[in-house]
């Protein structure tokens, strides 16, 4: 299906937004993970304000589709995109790991609206959302289920054990997500624990692969589109992305994974993202 | 000698008959299903049973995501495995989260006998013990066992059950009732309170027996949900009785022990004796002999509430 120009538009816009957010989140909280939140904005905002099928009135809705934070650290994203789309106020954005925010350091099931997985252990979210993908077949529900994975998460060998599952139980409701911004906390992943190759790892694990660049929402909306197409196997999205992407000082740069900015790194960030002057 | 049933056996077949009942009830195993008995679940219900294949840390995530489904996921594999090969699966993706999802355990102690310490879980209780939201609990025989199976399925919220490996003594009948958080009062006694878990409920009864021919009149408490610990009865034990004995398959720490010896110490002080492994692995041998060797048998039991009895003020 042809993708129109005004969709991409939009969701760049969205995309930019939650860029926004993020880095707002993160200098009102004092901390938090800007550098993965920004690199995954581009994914994010494709599936909440395109491809999810939500109720933002019935949080709970049991034939939602789902989305799985499994890079926990990056729900600063997450939580902007569930705020954007309507499950709860914006202001509630600056109260990030804050005590009692429901927006809690990483993300808890049970304190944030619209949230469907606790999770920020790493390498635990593909299991978990192979067993959803299972609860959606047993009643012959449609929902589908989506993991956003972090590239240095993909040295958790449950990671695997996942894959091996979802590919056996042909789950072709569940989509993978690998924000490859090929950095982690201690530096480079091909220094720390090399990857690849990563495409033929997952096609080897019975999974039809995409390979795009994350942060191209054209790619983006047709990668995730060819997803909901494949039948009979998960597909996982390599896709591509530069860490802190829209931060001119936080892209590549692995000491942003988990920092927030200061006042004026602020200003700078907004600028780098066109939001003049934009506090909360 | 009593008859002697394996708990996995009844569980098994109380599993099967509660799949028409709950048709939410779903089933995933990790290359155990001969073994856990949830092989017949599974033939009769073929849609709701998943074997996940050696990967336990991914059986509990699978079983997390089940459960946020709406589905009711019981997770079947080792003790050892359960608890500990996959304890932050647990934890974090089912405690935590408060998830209606149940935890099933086999070779749950040094009962296990044979395969030695790597398949022998002594701290499984105590580590689901310490998790927020968790319940615990730890059949004494395959009749308990079989009313066990519904009440932790209708309970909501996360539920570790532990089971054994070789036949258990029969204690009770079809006629026994199962509440959660509820010990069973099995003999009555004004000198001593034996308050025990799984196998070693029928230790305590013998010991009881041992304990009467010397004008020593044992309580017997059958406490089978460690977690919530039915307070109530450890109080009125201490109150009543005076002294206690614990007796549990698994470390004295943490488990049965621990859990009476806090409540004790927080509301009622009174002489404790722990029956139980002591700070130490098991090791391979039959479990008889185990028994013997590590102070488990009812003889000990019995040892052990006459030096609790002599602590009294």
């Amino acid at each position: 299906m042809p993708v129109s120009k005004e969709l991409i538009q939009g969701l760049e816009r969205r995309a930019n937004g939650l860029r926004c957010d993020v880095v707002k989140m993160c200098h009102y909280a004092g901390s938090g993970h800007p550098g993965g939140s920004l690199s995954a904005a581009d994914m994010v905002a494709a599936l909440y304000f395109h491809f999810m099928r939500l109720d933002t009135k019935n949080p709970k809705w049991e034939d939602r589709d789902r989305f799985i934070m499994s890079k926990g650290h990056a729900c600063p994203v997450q939580y902007a995109a569930l705020s954007r789309r309507g499950f709860f106020p914006e202001e509630v954005l600056w109260t990030l790991r804050k005590l009692e925010s429901p927006l809690q350091g990483h993300p808890d099931m049970k304190s944030t609206p619209g949230l469907d997985m606790t999770s920020g252990s790493l390498g635990n979210g593909l299991s978990i959302g192979a067993g959803m993908a299972l609860g959606a077949r047993i009643p012959k529900k449609g929902f589908r289920v989506y993991v956003m994975l972090g590239d240095g998460e993909l040295q958790e060998g449950l990671v695997w054990e996942g894959a091996m599952a979802a590919s056996h139980f042909k789950l072709d409701n569940l989509t993978a997500l690998v924000d490859y911004n090929k950095l982690q906390i201690d530096g480079e992943n091909k220094d720390v624990m090399g990857l690849e190759p990563l495409v033929g790892k997952w096609q080897q694990f019975g999974w039809h692969t995409v390979e795009i660049d994350g942060n191209n929402m054209t790619q983006v909306v047709a990668a995730i589109e060819e997803a909901q197409a494949t039948k009979g196997k998960p597909t996982c999205i390599i896709a591509h992305t530069v860490k802190g992407k829209g931060v001119s000082y936080m892209e590549c740069a692995a000491e942003w994974h988990g920092r927030a900015p200061t006042g004026e790194e602020l200003e700078r960030a907004l600028c780098d993202l066109g939001e003049k002057g934009g506090k909360a | 000698m009593a008859d002697r049933i394996t708990l996995q056996s009844a569980y098994g077949e109380a599993l099967k008959d509660l799949g028409s009942k709950y048709t939410n009830l779903v089933v995933l195993d990790a290359d155990l299903s001969k073994i856990t008995q949830t092989v017949h679940f599974g033939k009769a219900f073929p849609d709701r049973f998943f074997n996940v294949g050696i990967a336990e840390q991914d059986l509990m995530g699978i079983t997390a995501g089940l459960a946020t489904t709406g589905m009711i996921p019981v997770a079947h594999t080792y003790a050892c495995f359960a608890t500990m090969r996959a304890c932050e699966q647990v934890r974090t993706f089912i405690a935590y989260p408060h998830l209606n999802a149940k935890i099933v355990a086999m070779s749950a102690g040094i009962e296990e006998g044979w395969s030695g310490v790597t398949h022998q879980a002594i701290e499984d209780m105590a580590i689901m013990r310490t998790l927020p939201n968790m319940t615990v609990v730890a059949p004494s025989d395959a009749f308990l066992t079989k009313k066990a199976t519904e009440a932790i399925i209708r309970h909501q919220g996360p539920v570790y059950m532990r089971l054994g490996r070789n036949a258990f003594p029969v204690i009770y009948d079809e006629k026994v009732s199962f509440t959660l958080g509820k010990a069973i009062p099995l003999k009555e006694g004004k000198d001593v309170t034996l308050i025990a878990c799984g196998i070693m409920v029928e230790k305590a009864l013998r010991a009881a027996e041992i304990l009467e021919k010397e004008k020593i009149a044992a309580r017997v408490l059958d406490m089978h949900t460690i977690k919530p610990l039915d307070g109530g009865a450890v109080l009125d034990a201490a109150k009543e009785t005076g002294a206690l004995v614990t007796a549990e398959d698994h470390l004295v720490a943490s488990g049965l022990g621990g859990a009476v010896a806090e409540f004790l110490a927080a509301h009622w002080p009174a002489p404790l004796e722990r029956i139980g492994l002591q700070d130490t692995f098991g090791e391979t041998g039959a479990p008889d002999q185990l028994f013997e060797k590590y102070g488990m048998t009812e003889k000990h039991i019995a040892e052990a509430a006459r030096r609790a009895i002599g602590r009294k003020k």
